[in-house]
This record gives structure tokens, sequence and C-alpha cells, in this order.
């Protein structure tokens, strides 16, 4: 079983096919569990706390805004982890801790140079492309050990 | 350690929400479930909700869409009924990705049916060739 970090990473469609495989989804709603729901001195614990984006520094330099590095904070983590990356390029709606161009920027270029198999798809818009869509992610999942 | 898992089923599906919600009670698994719009939300163990997520998902394969929840269901922190109503922050993703959907579990749906003619395929015998001889025989017997 791969760890395989899905792009968008809150994304519903890729994270499902990556378990649906066999394989483990890296998504950010995972990190987020474990900041919410850990005991600490926040009550009720929180996402995002002033440590988060000094903790981005590694990722990204002080000059950059804080909430990219506040985003990397929960992202770069699971980029380290990563064996494989599927990056969904034009990917709509993105909110939330996905919400910022400049963060997703960055979390691409990070997976991209990370030297890990990735896979580069966009998302379907008929049928016939649905079918690529799912071949291809199918075959490169299988792929991974 | 108790996770939070979104049950997203498909618009075109057969399967309803109150039909997964009902699923789960009639189970032996203790789970929270609620049930929403577009799916169900279940939160529990985790070594229980992942035989759970296998089973609903057996109701329908390329119809159930399963995903990760960081905060656990009616938390106050998200819940909209605290916050002055309006949607939920995550839910603008889900609502964008949901329109694809039906391509993605018709396509699941082909790649499934693909396979399983595929192994069909390999298990039935090859149709053996016409020996000469036969064939032979065969045109005799037609024209004497």
């Amino acid at each position: 079983m791969a760890k395989v970090i899905v792009y968008p990473p809150t994304s519903m469609i890729l994270s499902d096919l990556v378990e649906r495989m066999g394989h483990q989804a890296l998504v950010v709603p995972s990190e987020v569990r474990s900041r919410v729901t850990a005991p600490g001195i926040d009550s009720p614990p929180l996402n995002m706390t002033p440590e988060e984006p000094k903790k981005g520094l590694r990722y990204a330099a002080v000059d950059v805004p804080s909430g990219v590095r506040g985003r990397m904070s929960l992202i770069g983590p699971l980029i380290e982890q990563a064996d494989a990356g599927i990056i969904s390029i034009e990917s709509g709606c993105l909110t939330g801790c996905s919400g910022c161009a400049r963060t997703n920027e960055l979390v691409r270029l990070l997976i991209k140079t990370k030297g890990i198999p990735v896979l580069e798809v966009n998302y379907p818009k008929d049928e016939v492309e649905a079918r690529a869509f799912v071949r291809q992610i199918k075959s490169f999942l299988e792929g991974l050990k | 350690m108790k996770i939070t898992k979104y049950v997203i089923t498909s618009p075109e599906s057969d399967i309803l929400p109150s039909d997964i919600a009902m699923k789960i009670y009639g189970s032996k698994y203790d789970v929270n479930v609620k049930e929403t719009c577009f799916g169900v939300i279940i939160n529990g163990d985790e070594e229980v909700i992942k035989p759970l997520v296998e089973e609903i998902r057996a109701l329908d394969p390329s119809g159930i869409f399963i995903k990760e929840r960081g905060f656990p269901p009616g938390d106050p922190r998200r819940c909209r009924g605290r916050r002055g109503g309006g949607a939920r922050p995550g839910y603008y993703m889900i609502e964008s990705e949901a329109k694809l959907l039906p391509l993605i579990s018709k396509a699941l749906a082909y790649q499934a049916e693909g396979e399983a003619t595929a192994s069909e395929a390999e298990t039935k015998p090859a149709k053996k060739l016409l020996d000469t001889k036969k064939l032979e025989e065969i045109i005799i017997d037609e024209f004497s």
C-alpha cells in the first residue's frame, strides 16, 4: 500500500479513487482532524494557531504571507510522507485550505520536484474523458507497490 | 481514535442517503450517523468505520463515494446551526465535485463491466479450429 498525495488536497473524487484501489490517500481533513480533536490549551482546539505559520517556514520563506505558511504547515507534512502523487490540473472550485492560488502553486511544485511518480490529469467533461480519467488513475495506481 | 467520513451518493445513484442511514441503524456497528442532502456523515472508531464503509460501498460500488472529514458531525465550529446559517466552508468543494459524480460513476461501472467480461473470456475455453479432415467429411456428406 502506497501513500498517495492528491491535489487538490481536499478532493473527494481523487481520494476516493485512491482508496478504492487499496492505497492510502493523503488528504488535508485527516491532518485537520489530528489538530481539532487533540486536547490542548485551546478550548476547543483550533486547526490553525499562531504556531502554524512558524512551522510553515520549513516550506516557504519568512516574507511569504502567513496564510501560505499556515496552509503549508498542514499540507507540507503530507507531501513529505507521499510515495506518489495525483494532480488535477483544472481543479474547479477551491475553497478553505486549498483556496489560495500561491499555496497551490507551491504544493504542485513540491510534489513535482520531490522525485516521486506523479500523474497529472484533468477533471473530465464528458463520458469519454471520464473513462480515460478513471483508466489512467487505475493503471497509475496499479503500478505502485 | 475516532474518525469521521462523508458517504456521498452520486445524483444518479438509486441509493438514497436514507437507505444508507437505515443500513447503518440496522447494522451491528456503534457509530454516530448524520443524514444530509448529499449523503451521510459517519463518526466512530477507526476499526469500526473502515469495515462499515466497505459494506456501505457494496450497496452501489460505482455510485457511492467516500471522503475524509476533519471535524466531527455537529461540531459547533463548523455546524451552520451554531454559526448563523450559510453553507459549511467545505461544502462548496463537495458541491463542485458532485456535478462530476454521474460521469465518474458511469466510468467506474464501465470499467467494472469490462473487467467482468475480460475475466469471463479468460475462463471460457478457446474455440478449437475445425480439423481439415473433418471439414472434408462434411463437404463430402453435404454434396454426395
